[in-house]
């Protein structure tokens, strides 16, 4: 089931009922564009469709958008990124503490995960990495860090990420990184794209 | 050529029309906060629309350009002297090697844009000379002695003496349309928005203005999951007073959305100085 939630005169943004479906329109769509669409930003539950008022109207949009099937993501041949991570995190202890569980077995399951970026914000080039395990869906600190290195390996609630720059934040840190995943250089400048396949390793 | 900052006020920044397309890895559009006055100022001085000129926040900016050029100030209107000499605001002015352009602090309204015949030649980042200031992006923000490169790009001579624009309002009237998650809110909500005036707080800069005035009221609990946000999304933290995003703003915000200004009525809201009020309206009929 999706909802078209009208964003102003020149977006409408869409809800979905499954996260999992986000990709899964956003590949349909990216494949094939509707007339006058410009831009589309997946995020946890929605996918932002923007639109050139000038190329296209909402109502005929909209009957577009409803007629569309969502592609399935899950066995396609995305790329997959390998992050090699030390897992020394200031706050691997605390979160083996609160998932119950020896500092080896988080290490062991967070990388077990197979991770899909989901949609990126925050910060340009933050990822948010879907597939982590339930008993890893740790809160975030109750007060922020004021600065978070670039590199660090993290968890909060149902995802990961990898920070992308030194930045504020308030995730637990597991581990650290030395892959470069955001570059303004290159194009596009974050390895971590929404559909990107994403593994875990320990070195 | 070059340019030399001097003194760059309080806030000064490069910026063209932004980086739009980038949303999706997490970078906002930015660019020039007016986006009329800077390509006004751009096509005074016989540029593209799109050359990177410079933001100046409440006035205060100084520069001394290296050769013979033109330039345009445009935006909130003040005091500007040139070489000297007094000059006016929408129009082109000419400059000579070694002269000072002195912005005075605004009469009214925020930013002003300076405009160079070829664009101030920056390095550009993901495809704009943008400064953005939430997402640490583009060219770093002004200081006393920064010195910019100036272009070449331009589309033909300066052609018009003036382009006179009508005054900055007292207290700006925006147009709203309904928000996404109007349905997180009670009933009232969109007549509460247009209910009486909102003042901005202290809170403005250019991710967005932070709003005192009628409160608004939840009529659901819990978290938004992060959603993408666009330019003029007024976003309601839990205490009720909501924020109007700006060029700079997040591009995704987890904190429902009630209304969205529109675009167009943007420039306006760019120039609202903390402490002044501004107004909403929803149109009868949507604008699209």
């Amino acid at each position: 089931m999706i909802r078209l939630l009208p964003y102003g005169a020149r977006a409408v943004l869409v809800d979905f009922d499954r996260p999992a479906d986000v990709l899964g329109l956003h590949a349909c769509l990216d494949r094939d564009p509707p007339d006058g669409v410009v831009e589309l930003v997946p995020a946890a539950r929605t996918l932002l469709v923007r639109f050139d008022p000038g190329r296209t109207r909402l109502d005929r949009l909209t009957e577009d958008l409803l007629g569309r099937s969502t592609v399935d993501t899950t066995d396609t041949e995305a790329a997959e990124v390998v992050v090699p991570v030390h897992y020394d995190g200031p706050d691997l202890i605390e979160v083996a503490g609160d998932a119950g569980l020896p500092v080896e077995e988080v290490v062991r399951r967070h990388q077990a995960g197979s991770y899909v970026v989901a949609f990126c914000g925050f910060a340009p080039g933050f990822a948010y990495l879907t597939g982590l395990e339930p008993a890893l869906h740790v809160s975030r600190r109750p007060s922020p860090r004021t600065r978070v290195p670039a590199g660090s390996v993290a968890v909060a609630g149902e995802y990961t990420a990898v920070y992308p720059h030194s930045s504020p934040g308030g995730w637990r840190l597991i581990g650290r990184t030395s892959l470069p995943v955001w570059d303004v250089e290159r194009d596009p400048p974050n390895l971590l794209t929404p559909g990107t396949r994403v593994r875990f390793t320990a070195r | 050529m070059k340019a030399e900052v001097l003194t760059p006020g309080i806030l000064a920044t490069v910026q063209d029309l932004g980086r739009p397309g980038y949303a999706a890895i997490g970078v906002g559009r930015s660019g020039a906060a007016d986006r009329g006055s800077l390509r006004l100022a751009n096509r005074l001085v016989g540029n593209p629309e799109g050359n990177a000129g410079i933001e100046a926040t409440m006035g205060g900016l100084v520069l001394r350009f290296s050769s013979a050029t033109t330039v345009a100030v445009t935006g909130a209107p003040c005091a500007i002297t040139a070489g000297g000499r007094a000059a006016g605001p929408d129009s082109p002015i000419p400059l000579r090697a070694g002269d000072e352009l002195v912005l005075g602090m605004p009469s009214r309204g925020l930013r002003c844009y300076v405009a160079v015949r070829g664009g101030f030649d920056v390095p550009a980042v993901l495809g704009a000379r943008a400064t953005d200031t939430l997402g640490g992006l583009g060219p770093p923000v002004l200081t006393a002695g920064a010195t910019l490169p100036v272009g070449h790009r331009v589309l033909g001579p300066p052609n018009v003496d003036l382009a006179p624009r009508p005054p900055l309002p007292d207290e700006p009237v925006l147009r709203i349309t309904p928000g996404p998650r109007l349905d997180w809110f009670t009933a009232d909500a969109l007549s509460t928005v247009v209910s009486r005036p909102y003042t901005a707080t202290a809170d403005v800069n250019r991710v967005g203005v932070r709003l005192e005035g009628p409160a608004l009221t939840r009529a659901r609990s819990g978290e938004l999951p992060p959603e993408a946000a666009v330019p003029g999304a007024l976003q309601v933290p839990p205490s009720g007073q909501p924020i109007l995003f700006l060029a700079d703003h997040p591009a995704t915000g987890g904190y429902p959305v009630v209304a969205v200004v529109d675009e167009n009525d943007l420039d306006l809201a760019a120039q609202v100085r903390p402490g002044q009020r501004i107004r909403f309206f929803q149109p009868s009929l949507p604008s699209f």
